[in-house]
Formats: C-alpha cells, structure tokens, sequence
C-alpha cells in the first residue's frame, strides 16, 4: 500500500514515524480546583451583567453599520437621485424598483434630465451588502445607521421614495422648484451648489 | 407534650385552615422560585434573567404559567387517553403531598389553639414521604407509557429509572439518621436535634442524601433524561398547555420537597442556628418558619448553583455513580453507624468507641492509598505500552515536526 503513496519530501515526516502516545486525561485538579469551578458562576452574581437592555436602551451601532437606505438631496433641495436604475442592476436581492421620469421645466425634481419618479426598496428582500451605494453615481443612495426595520405586514416593508428621502435640512427648499440661478448639473455635483437661491422659492 | 400530641388535638377547622396554608406555601414558593432560579441562574451567566413583568420580573412566573393555560391542550390521537390525564395529575398531587409530615415551625398559637405547623405527624412520617416519592415515579412513566410515543417512552423509562435508583441511595442515608434519632417521625427527628444538627453528626448521609436528592428530582447535573437542550424534553414531549404546568409545577414542587425533607433530617428543621436559640420564642413562636424557610432557601440555592456550574452527565456515568458508588458507601456506612450506636448503647467504655471510630478511619485511609497506588501503577503500565504503528496507509504530515507532545493536556488555562 505504502509504495503507491508519493514519496516523502525531505522536510515531510510520516504519521507512521512520530510515535503514538496515549492521552492521558489530564492531572486531578484536585479538591480545590473543583471549588474553584464552583467559585465562578457564584462570583458571576455580583458582578454587572453585560446585557443591553434594548428598547429603554439602545447600544449605538459602528459609523459604517449597513441600516435603512437614504436618498439624499443637493443642498438646495433638489433630488440627487436621476432615476438611473443602476442601483437596481447592481442589487443581488432584487430588492430595489425604480421607474426615472423627464424633468420639465415646471416640474423639476433634480438637476439635469431625468429624476426617480418610483422608487422602491423592499426590505423583505434587501441583504444590506451595499451594493446599491456602490453602484450609486450621484451620491444619491446611501445607508443610515437605522436598524429597527420591522413590522406586521409584507406591504410595510417595500419602503417608498417619502420613506427614503432625506429630511429637508436648512436652507433647503422642497422641490419640484427650478435649478440654481447660472448653475448646471455639472456644478451640483461638482458641489458648487451651497445652499438655495430666493429665486428658486417659486411657492 | 410531644407534637404528635398537640396535633392530635386539633379540630377539622384548624386542620382545615393548616392542609390551606402548606398549599399556598407550596404553590408560592414554587412560583417564586421558579422565578428566583431564572434570575439567580441568569445572573450566574452574566445576564439579568426575567426582569419585564413587574417589579423585577417577580410575577413572570404566575404569567407563564396564565400563557400555559390559554395554549391548545393537545392529546396526540396514539395516546391512551385516560392515562394521558391520569398521569400529570399524580404526578402533582404526590409531590405536594410529602408536604403533610414536615414540620414548619415548633409550637404556635393558630387562632387561639396551640399547635404546630404541620399538618399531621405519622410515627413513621419518613417512609411516608419516601413512599409518596416513589408513587410519584408512576407519573413519569405512565405519562412517558401512555403518550404512544417513542421518545416519550424512553425518557419516562430512564428518568424512572433514574429516581428509582436514587431512592434506593436516599433511602439508605436515612437509616443512620433514624437509628440516632430513633424515630420516623419528622417531629421527633427535628426534636432530636436540638443540640447538635445530624448534618454534622452524620456527615456523610447528609452528603449522600444531598447528592441523591438531585439525582431523585432529575435535576442539572443529572437532567439527562430531560436534557432540554438536547432532548425534546423526555417523558412530557407530547403533553402541552395546562397538562404540562402540572409536571413542571411538580418538578419544583418536588425540589421544594426533598429541601424541605433535608432540612428537617440533617439542618434542624425549624430550629435556630447554633447561639440563635433565643429568636425561637419570637412572634409567638411563627419566627421558626422563618428559620425553617431560609433553610429550604439555601438548599435551592444550592440545586441553582448546580444547575449553573456543572455540566450533564452521561446516562451510564450517572448510573455508575449511583449504583457502585453512593450505594456501597451508604451501606458501609449504615454499618459502621449502626455498630458506634449499639456500642454506646449498651454502655461500652467510651475507649472502645474512640478505638473503633479511629478503626474505621484508618481502614479507610489505608484503602484509599491502595486505591491511588493501583490506579497509579495503571497508568505507568499505560505510559510504557507503546501502540506499534498502524499497517494501513496513512496520509503525511506536510511540516517538520520535531516532537509531538499531546501529554499533559489536563492544565488549561483560565480564559475567563
């Protein structure tokens, strides 16, 4: 049988030629080495427990924790989003949905052509890879450090595009309005775009 | 005037009030202490146990037990029906049963009579609760018999199995205490030990009796035959809703039981610590429960700190430590007992006693270190065989290895 095997190489030892031992099963710990073992869960009692209490507490997650999806908006308020769809090819889930639309000039969602007109993340399906933020060319995706995704029917669960937009923050002003005054996609993303312009308030 | 006599002259209404009051107790401490393990026991692993239905978590176990009872009583369409039921019910009402003969506190005035709290006192109240133990094994395997199961039927036959061989270890440990107490009656058995408790007198039955009382109420370490965390749950697998509170509330009630029995054998039952014996008088004389509860406590507390530290045991390792070791040690023991006590009894010189007791200890050392020397020569005979190597082909080790040393694994290092 032996013969058949590849011969050893030189830095190689057969299991044949370490000789074979048996286990022993270990030195008696002794009388006290037995209260010790009993010593330790009793200790344990006094000691602060390393629980979090969840609801009334909530422990803080990494920077980077993979959570709810955001879509997020120029500083002016427009979408970032331009209903490109490549966070939908590059999901592996096929958790996102999204339908893009033609901006008009009395119907401008954000800068440049297009916008999302539908869009939709069903978190039955998502696998929170990030993927999604990867593909993103705009920025527009992104993902937040909310974890608490969880509720009593499949229909709550498809987040809708008000579900994902970020808030408007200050000095934002809620679209459809026109684009910045003298300013083209280009500069939004090239961040130009500081905050709105009183022009823009068409309201 | 002895308690046997102060019970005998109650009338139906106290005995009546007394049968109540042991039922509450042993449904609320059971409650509590279902509670109390879960959280001593959570705290022992470093997490705060039951803690959400209120304060504390105190009445989580009152709300499983409500969930319990609002499940789907299910009984499986193979089970023999009437055993099926038959069998959570004795199982219950034997455990609380053992409850009659123990004696709670010493003598208290209960609406104007004098009496004690127990309930009745037979002349042979031990055998009582060992006879209503045993009785309790019927549960178990009837309820394992009847479900139709296989499963079922084999963790009824070996927790069975198992409480039958512990109580024959129980059962022996008593002995001494009766021949020094030279009484059954749990009444005369606490009385006997107003001076020195038999837990200290009798080292070893106590030992014995504490260890077999896990083993008889199949708990951690000896929970094998229901291993919830392996197993289904063994005989109870098939039973569901109010059927299986009935069993769990025996499990406890049954630990409760053989403390309560350990504290009246071996701890002194109702009576005060060494030096507390004044505190016995207190609160006319209800003060003894309490000595007698906080007993009962530490003994819970103890089968919780078991269930915490230590790991199952095998089936076979389980019946070997009954069978060939806590059986012959008890028997030895009995007769050594039995012969110190007839000595002293029919007056021996007080040199005799001395002599044999030393006898005894000696015989053991001697036998002991013959012991070690046998199992040491074992193993230096185990060293020197050498296990020629193996004729099959085996695969190569791709490294150099100078030397292999799997010897001396035993010291671990505390990784805590």
């Amino acid at each position: 049988m032996s013969e058949q095997l590849e011969p050893l190489k030189k830095n190689e030892i057969s299991v044949n030629d370490v000789p074979y031992v048996q286990m022993e099963t270990g030195e008696s710990v002794g009388f006290l080495g037995h209260l010790k073992g009993f010593w330790v869960p009793f200790s344990k009692i006094f000691k602060k427990t390393l629980t979090v209490e969840y609801p009334e507490v909530k422990a803080l997650t990494e920077e980077r924790f993979h959570g709810r999806h955001q879509l997020n908006r120029h500083p002016d308020g427009l979408e970032k989003c331009i209903g490109c769809e490549l966070c939908a090819w590059a999901c592996p889930a096929d958790a996102i949905y999204v339908e893009g639309a033609n901006n008009t000039a009395d119907n401008q969602m954000s800068p440049g052509e297009r916008y999302g007109k539908v869009y939709q993340i069903n978190y039955l399906r998502c696998v929170f890879c990030g993927l999604c933020i990867e593909a993103c060319p705009t920025r527009a995706l992104t993902m937040t450090n909310e974890y608490e995704l969880a509720d009593d029917t499949r229909a709550k669960l498809i987040f809708e595009k008000e579900d994902l937009l970020a808030p408007l923050r200050q000095g934002m002003l809620m679209p459809p309005h026109p684009m910045y005054p003298d300013m083209n996609d280009t500069n939004y993303y090239n961040g130009d775009v500081k905050g709105s312009h009183p022009s823009q308030d068409v309201k | 005037m002895t308690t046997a006599e102060l019970i005998g002259a109650d009338s139906g209404g106290i005995i009546a009030i007394k049968a109540l009051l042991v039922f509450i107790f042993c449904v609320v401490l059971t409650l509590m202490s279902v509670w109390g393990e879960r959280r001593l026991v959570g705290r022992m692993q470093e997490r705060p146990g039951p803690n959400r239905v209120g304060p504390f978590g105190l009445i989580q176990a009152l709300a499983d037990g409500v969930k319990l009872a609002l499940k789907e009583d299910l009984i499986p369409a193979a089970a023999d029906k009437i055993v099926f039921v038959i069998a959570p019910i004795i199982s219950a009402t034997t455990c609380f049963m053992s409850f009659a003969v123990i004696p709670i506190t010493g003598k208290v005035s209960l609406f104007g009579h004098t009496t004690a709290m127990q309930l009745t006192d037979l002349p042979v109240g031990v055998l009582y609760v060992l006879a209503i133990a045993s009785v309790g094994v019927y549960g178990i395997v009837l309820a394992g018999w009847s479900s139709g199961s296989t499963y079922p039927l084999l963790g009824g036959l070996r927790s069975s199995a198992q409480v039958i061989s512990y109580e024959v270890a129980m059962g022996l440990s008593l002995v001494a205490v009766f021949i020094y107490a030279g009484s059954m009656s749990t009444s005369d058995i606490v009385a006997a030990q107003s001076t020195w408790w038999y837990g200290v007198v009798l080292f070893p039955s106590f030992a014995i009796y504490a260890i077999s009382m896990v083993g008889e109420t199949n708990r951690a370490p000896f929970d094998l035959a229901e291993a919830e965390g392996e197993l289904v749950g063994g005989f109870h697998t098939e039973y569901s809703s109010l059927k299986f509170a009935l069993f769990f509330l025996a499990e406890y009630v049954n630990i409760i039981a053989v403390s309560a029995l350990a504290t009246t054998l071996f701890l002194g039952g109702y009576h005060a610590l060494p030096g507390l014996g004044f505190t016995e008088s207190w609160l006319g004389g209800w003060f003894t429960a309490l000595w007698f509860f906080s007993k009962v406590l530490v003994f819970f507390f103890v089968f919780v700190w078991l269930r915490g530290t230590l790991p199952r045991l095998r089936y076979d390792q389980f019946m070997q430590f009954g069978w060939k070791i806590l059986i012959p040690v008890s028997i030895l023991w009995i007769l050594v007992v039995a012969t110190l006590r007839a000595l002293s009894l029919h007056g021996a010189p007080r040199a005799m006693v001395v002599g044999f007791a030393s006898a005894i200890v000696l015989l053991v050392m001697v036998v002991n270190l013959g012991f070690d020397n046998a199992k040491k020569k074992k193993l230096e005979a185990l060293e020197e065989e050498v296990v020629s190597s193996p004729t099959f082909a085996v695969p190569t080790i791709p490294m150099h290895v100078s030397s292999i040393n799997v010897s001396n694994s035993g010291k671990g290092g505390d990784h805590v």
